[in-house]
């Protein structure tokens, strides 16, 4: 069986993601650490949004929202002294996946412009909500009382535990993506994507296969959440900002969207370039903001089409 | 009388002040070939999305197989067995043609909530698809993206994919438009083959392809059906000649 | 209830002042959804240039009239530029790629501004010869300032009328709200009138924000909040639709302004007073997207569809 550029892309790159601990120990670098598993935290929130926007077509501008949910998940039980992660992270799924199924289900009935706004329009007010929580922080926000605690050998506060298990829950999302967007199920929301009106006129009615697809993003990207809060072990409303959900979507379209591998990419690379920037200088929005520009205008097909080859993307 | 499949009664459509469908009256038979011709802005478009289920009609009804499927989006009524295909091809184009029929098929087999296995995997849905497009002569094109296909195979996709939802009557805006002689002629002979096993509804305005394949026609004017009848009563009407010579005149 | 006659009158007349703000921004945005089908997110960037170059003006020249009337056709300039440089590409383009370059335009705008002028925020003061109030009632003193902007709002929206239904152009405009690609098969220039269009939007927003000065502090970022009211404003009164933007403006404005000030010490009526006040503020900021989600589910089009969009 020959092995396609793009499984020896994925292998090495999971491979590389796997050894960052050990190098990082070894050089006493730990700031390095940090820095992927942020990247690895974001890349799941971009992978759950390719799910709707590379896959299903559904532009989605209030992904962030579903972060924010999974955050304050974590946040608010920790703050009432909970801090069983199983509890918080099983609520972190519930509450954006039922929040996406609420969205969902007023968006949906809209399409093209009015969707892209009333997707924005409802994280804002989910951010502005957040906002009025004056008890957990209001617009400042909240440290994060404890991390989430599981039990046994899994003690979030070990850095490098914690490392591999944002490690493990990429690979299963990657994985149990893949399948998803192989399934009949997925084949729907790709068709739909490719051409809603030959996919109704073949009896697909394209609503509640959307719909199921939005909440399935919205619990990825609540559980993404719950593992950026405890990353940063603060958490504030601005995770929910819809400048937030404009960054995460270029993660998407960055690393090449539609593919599910390229969004990890964008992720890793979006960051780094925000850290290199913001070295530069306090100014460095005014550089980012072009360069979004150029990609949009120049490289919409993304990085991962041109590491893995041009057979990334079909359907 | 035969058994009707498709009854339509008072259909009526406003477009703002132009009245696109005048109190539309038709029956078409279970295993009947009906044609519906007429000149440019007649309705007929305007007709078949009523049919389809794109359009609401403003009054009227319709009924197929025995039910009143007038309130009914598109894909309810595809899943009760009304195929259509498109008067500009409409196919997923970044699919393979095989990948576009299992497509159809898997929409008609229902079951769409499976999340793990891959539907390209499963036998249920390919090998019906397989059997379609080799049905319309594509068998050996499978594997082409759709969007490679030439205009022609592409329409023949279009009957693939509507055959293998297994309908009960077919619904066709101007299957042969954009094709060369031979690819017509290929379409219409394959559409000849398939009169006696389904019924089917044609719009088109190639005349030949009609007085081959119509058991009945029906003339629309200005939203109205002026004529209905065989095609040598058709042919014979003072009435459709004075509406097509008419129309030269004006 | 003791919410007084002349608090009540008095937010109402601040909701009108927030709606008109709203539906400046409005107009020119629905024109440009539905006639260039541009998603812009950078149009909160031209109120926010808007404002600033007005109180940048009105320093120079020590006149507030003379800023505004500066910064109108700056901000137009600015606009059309824009629309020159980066947005004439994107028409063509998906939504995708149009959310994502403008959402770039936004962050370039911001740290343009926060290099100029700083990222603290500026407080600019009403001009002497606006400030004060005046009789609306008797008892009831109204800021002037707020009262010219409304009146200035009112102006705005005859003209705009005018202009889209008594003149050629205003023809072209509203045929293109309702079908783009048949007004460009009739002949007419759809780079000029989108340009037009474009420019006209900018120099509405540019207003808004000369206006916005002295009522709302002047800072970077003070586009997006305004930014997605005014998208509510536009999904519940119609994307292309001038009409659904006086509405939906006045609706929204209305429902924020009067939510803010009213909810809570009329939830305290029904539920416990501690309650209210965790509540109040909570369903007032999310009112109007309840209002927008209402909207929607029984009309997804919106209250005034431009015709034939539906």
């Amino acid at each position: 069986m020959a092995i396609s550029r793009r499984t020896l892309a994925l292998v090495a790159g999971g491979a590389l993601l796997a050894l960052v601990p050990p190098i990082a120990a070894l050089t006493n670098q730990p700031f390095y650490l940090d820095l992927f598993r942020r990247m690895m935290i974001f890349a799941i929130a971009a992978v759950s949004l390719d799910l709707i926007l590379g896959y299903g077509g559904m532009v989605s501008f209030g992904h962030a929202a579903y972060l924010g949910i999974g955050a304050y998940a974590v946040g608010i039980p920790a703050f009432h002294g909970v801090d069983n992660g199983w509890l918080q992270w099983g609520l972190a799924i519930a509450a954006s996946a039922l929040a996406a199924a609420v969205i969902g289900a007023v968006s949906l009935r809209t399409s093209g412009v009015s969707f892209i706004m009333i997707t924005l329009a409802f994280a804002q007010m989910l951010y502005y909500l957040g906002i009025s929580l004056e008890t957990y922080g209001g617009d400042n926000g909240m440290r994060l009382a404890g991390r989430s605690r599981f039990g046994g050998p899994i003690d979030l506060r070990e850095p490098a535990v914690f490392y591999y298990v944002v490690l493990a829950i990429l690979v299963l999302l990657l994985t149990l993506g893949n399948r998803l967007v192989a399934s009949r199920f997925g084949m729907v929301i790709r068709a739909a994507r490719s051409n809603e009106v030959r996919a109704r006129a073949i009896g697909f009615s394209p609503f509640r296969y959307k719909l199921t697809a939005f909440v399935i993003a919205g619990g990825a990207g609540g559980l993404a959440g719950a593992l950026l809060a405890n990353q940063t072990e603060y958490l504030t409303p601005d995770f929910m900002h819809w400048t937030r959900s404009g960054e995460i979507m270029f993660m998407v379209i960055l690393g090449g969207m539609g593919t599910l591998f390229g969004p990890v990419i964008g992720a890793v690379v979006l960051l780094l370039l925000e850290d290199v920037l913001s070295a530069l200088t306090t100014h460095w929005q005014i550089i980012l903001g072009p360069i979004l520009i150029l990609v949009v205008l120049f490289a919409k097909r993304g990085l991962f089409g041109l590491v893995a080859g041009a057979e990334t993307r079909d359907g | 009388m035969a058994d009707t499949l498709l009854a339509i009664r008072g259909l009526s459509k406003h477009f703002g002040g132009l009245l696109a469908s005048d109190r539309i009256d038709l029956d078409v038979a279970r295993g009947e070939t009906h044609a519906i011709i007429g000149p440019n802005g007649a309705g007929k478009t305007t007709l078949i999305g009523q049919l389809a289920g794109d359009l609401r009609p403003d009054s009227g009804s319709i009924h197929f197989a025995g039910q009143d499927v007038t309130r009914l989006d598109a894909p309810h009524r595809a899943r009760r067995g009304l195929a259509r295909s498109f008067q500009v091809t409409s196919i997923f184009r970044e699919f393979s043609a095989l990948d576009n029929v299992a497509l159809a098929v898997q929409a008609h087999a229902g079951r769409s909530f499976r999340f793990w296995r891959s539907a390209r995997s499963e036998p249920a849905l390919r090998e019906p698809a397989r059997a379609a497009l080799e049905a319309v002569g594509l068998g050996a094109r499978a594997d082409v993206l759709a969007a490679r296909l030439a205009h022609g195979e592409q329409r023949q996709l279009e009957i693939a994919m509507a055959l293998a939802t297994e309908p009960r009557m077919l619904l066709l805006d101007e299957p042969v438009a954009g094709m060369g002689l031979d690819e017509s002629q290929k379409m219409v002979r394959f559409l000849a083959m398939l009169r006696r096993r389904i019924t089917i509804v044609l719009v088109e305005h190639d005349m030949d392809a009609v007085f081959t394949l119509a058991d009945r026609i029906s003339v629309m004017v200005y939203g109205r059906i002026i004529a209905t009848g065989t095609p040598s009563e058709v042919r014979g009407s003072d009435d459709v000649r004075r509406a097509y010579l008419g129309e030269d005149r004006a | 209830m003791s919410i007084n006659f002349a608090l009540l009158l008095e937010q109402t007349l601040n909701g009108l002042q927030y709606g008109v703000m709203l539906f400046l921004m409005a107009a020119g945005l629905t024109l440009v959804f539905g006639i260039m089908n541009l998603v812009n997110l950078a149009h909160g960037s031209l109120y926010m240039v808007g404002a600033y170059l007005a109180t940048a003006f009105t320093e120079k020249t020590g006149s507030f009239v003379l800023g505004v009337a500066l910064a109108l056709p700056a901000t137009l300039l600015v606009g059309v530029v824009v629309e020159i440089v980066a947005l004439r590409t994107l028409y063509e383009r998906d939504h995708l790629d149009q959310v994502l370059a403008t959402f770039g335009l936004i962050l370039f705008f911001n740290e343009l501004v926060a290099i100029v002028w700083g990222r603290a925020a500026i407080f600019t003061s009403v001009p002497p010869f606006l400030s004060g109030h005046f009789r609306v009632l008797p008892g009831l003193p109204y800021p002037t300032y707020r009262a010219v902007i409304i009146l200035v709002g009112i102006a705005v929206a005859i003209m705009l009328w005018a202009l889209v239904t008594r003149t050629r152009l205003g023809m072209r405009i509203r045929a293109g709200a309702s079908n783009r690609t048949m007004i460009s098969a009739l002949g007419v220039d759809i780079r000029q009138l989108y340009t037009f269009v474009f420019g006209l939007g900018a120099a509405l927003a540019g207003l808004a924000g000369a206006m916005a000065g002295p009522v709302y502090s002047v800072q970077p970022g003070m586009g997006e909040g305004i930014l997605i009211q005014v998208f509510v404003v536009i999904v519940i009164g119609g994307i292309g639709s001038i009409r659904g933007a006086v509405v939906g403006a006045i609706v929204v404005g209305m429902a924020d302004t009067l939510g803010r000030a009213f909810l809570k010490p009329l939830l305290a009526t029904i539920i416990s007073p501690p309650a209210a006040d965790k509540a109040g503020p909570a369903l007032a900021s999310m009112s109007i997207y309840l209002l927008m989600a209402a909207v929607l589910f029984f009309r997804p089009e919106g209250l005034f569809p431009a015709r034939g969009r539906s």
